[in-house]
């Protein structure tokens, strides 16, 4: 890189850390992401707010179960295909890879990991979250279509385990989203994880897997405690 | 090695020059010649390697300390440069222009001790915590058990056993505590 580059590169880099300064007395809200004006390509001016534009700032609703057998129906079969989100939050997602060995395999129990939260139904939050995961581990789960269910791993999760006194990592995870199952240990075996995973299909087959409904119920609760600790808040409030 | 400690002691006043080893030594200069002591080992005495950049907060004095640790890769040896600078108001010259590492450095020290390093590139955004409004976490003046007992929503019922007093009790709760065992628990 010749010298004339490297002073250009310091000169935005300078520039950019002014803007950050001016914009954090503001409030968090990124520059691209701010309400303005832009000239379209026909030359008319028109109004963008890439915060709200590209999502949805519906509340999730409440799906109320269908009558009797179909209900049940629909549930064994939600049961038989659990897929998972490959996102891994802490360090517990080093036990998820044995499970997808032949040795441990969860596909005979028809769990597979999927690539984008459009596509799965599960989410294995495994280990300690800090505020800044637990930000993206919000925004992945709205995401998410419903029915959708929280395994939480490790005692991180349920009681912050041995970073209870950290200054950056939550406590009790059921205060931010609904978990459906709880797998304790420091760090939980492929075997409990497949046992969480099979306690899992009993709760949907009963039909008590249903903490996408009470997420929607209450809905303002979790949301104030999610606002509480994260306080760069620069996204919509419901990211569907 | 005893040369530049020589040398630094001349030119630059140092104090409390200590060889911990061979091959690394710290010396103690004052702030306003800290920077210039690291360009000359870099420049003159061939230490062209930036290890790393800390800060220790000496809570009791009233001051930070930073340490430039900078390595000669053709003699294999250390030195680390330290600096006293004050607590309130933290402020410290940028090196920025020596090394392109202590950008990213400064920008930790900003973040976790709230030392400012003006005309650092980037030095305010954020490092490792998102949005944080409380006095910076690294210091030793911040609680950071009663931070989070605040904020996060501690479970109930979370106790604390010392494993062998706990045993005991549990195991052998009728047997007296003799003196060597009393000993032992300390």
């Amino acid at each position: 890189m010749s010298e004339k580059d490297m002073n250009y590169k310091v000169s935005q880099m300078l520039k950019r850390s002014e803007t950050n300064v001016s914009n954090a007395k503001k409030s968090f809200v990124r520059p691209e992401d701010e309400e303005r004006e832009v000239v379209a390509p026909d030359g008319s001016i028109m109004k963008v707010n890439p915060i709200y534009d590209y999502f949805s700032g519906k509340r999730p609703e409440e799906e109320k179960p269908k009558n009797g057998i179909v209900e049940k129906f629909l549930n064994w079969a939600r049961a038989e295909s659990i897929w998972v989100l490959g996102f891994g939050t802490g360090c517990g997602s080093i036990e998820i890879p044995p499970l997808v060995t032949p040795r441990f395999d969860m596909f005979r129990f028809g769990v597979q990991m999927r690539p984008t939260p459009r596509q799965s139904n599960a989410f294995i939050i495994s280990g300690y979250l800090s505020v800044k995961t637990l930000k993206r581990v919000i925004r992945t789960y709205e995401q998410m279509p419903s029915p959708k269910y929280i395994l939480a791993l490790g005692s991180c999760t349920i009681n912050g385990g041995m970073y209870y006194d950290s200054y950056s990592t939550i406590n009790r995870l059921d205060k931010y989203i609904p978990v459906d199952v709880y797998i304790a240990g420091c760090m939980p075996r492929p075997e409990a994880l497949l046992a969480g995973f099979m306690k899992l299909k009993e709760l949907i087959k009963a039909g008590k897997a249903e903490k996408a409904n009470e997420y929607a119920r209450n809905f303002d609760e979790y949301k104030a405690n999610q606002k509480k600790i994260i306080k760069d808040w620069n996204m919509p409030d419901y990211n569907w | 090695m005893n040369e530049i400690l020589d040398k630094i002691k001349q030119k630059y006043s140092a104090e409390d020059v200590k060889v911990q080893r061979t091959g690394l030594a710290f010396v103690t200069v004052n702030k306003d010649v800290a920077l210039d002591a690291v360009t000359w080992l870099r420049d003159y005495e061939g230490y062209s390697h930036f290890v790393m950049m800390s800060c220790v907060d000496w809570i009791e004095d009233g001051k930070f300390q930073l340490l430039y640790l900078l390595h000669n890769p053709v003699t294999k040896t250390d030195v680390g440069v330290k600096t006293l600078i004050n607590r309130d108001n933290p402020a410290m010259t940028s090196g920025h222009h020596l090394w392109k590492q202590v950008w990213t450095y400064q920008r930790e020290l900003k973040e976790a001790f709230g030392i400012d390093f003006p005309g650092s590139p980037r030095v305010d955004e954020n490092f490792v915590v998102e949005g944080w409004v409380d006095i910076p976490h690294m210091r030793r003046d911040f609680n950071t058990k009663e931070y989070s007992e605040e904020t996060y929503f501690p479970r109930p019922g979370r106790e604390t056993h010392d494993p062998a007093t706990y045993m005991r009790e549990q195991l052998y709760p009728n047997q007296p505590v003799t003196a060597k065992r009393k000993d032992n628990d300390k």
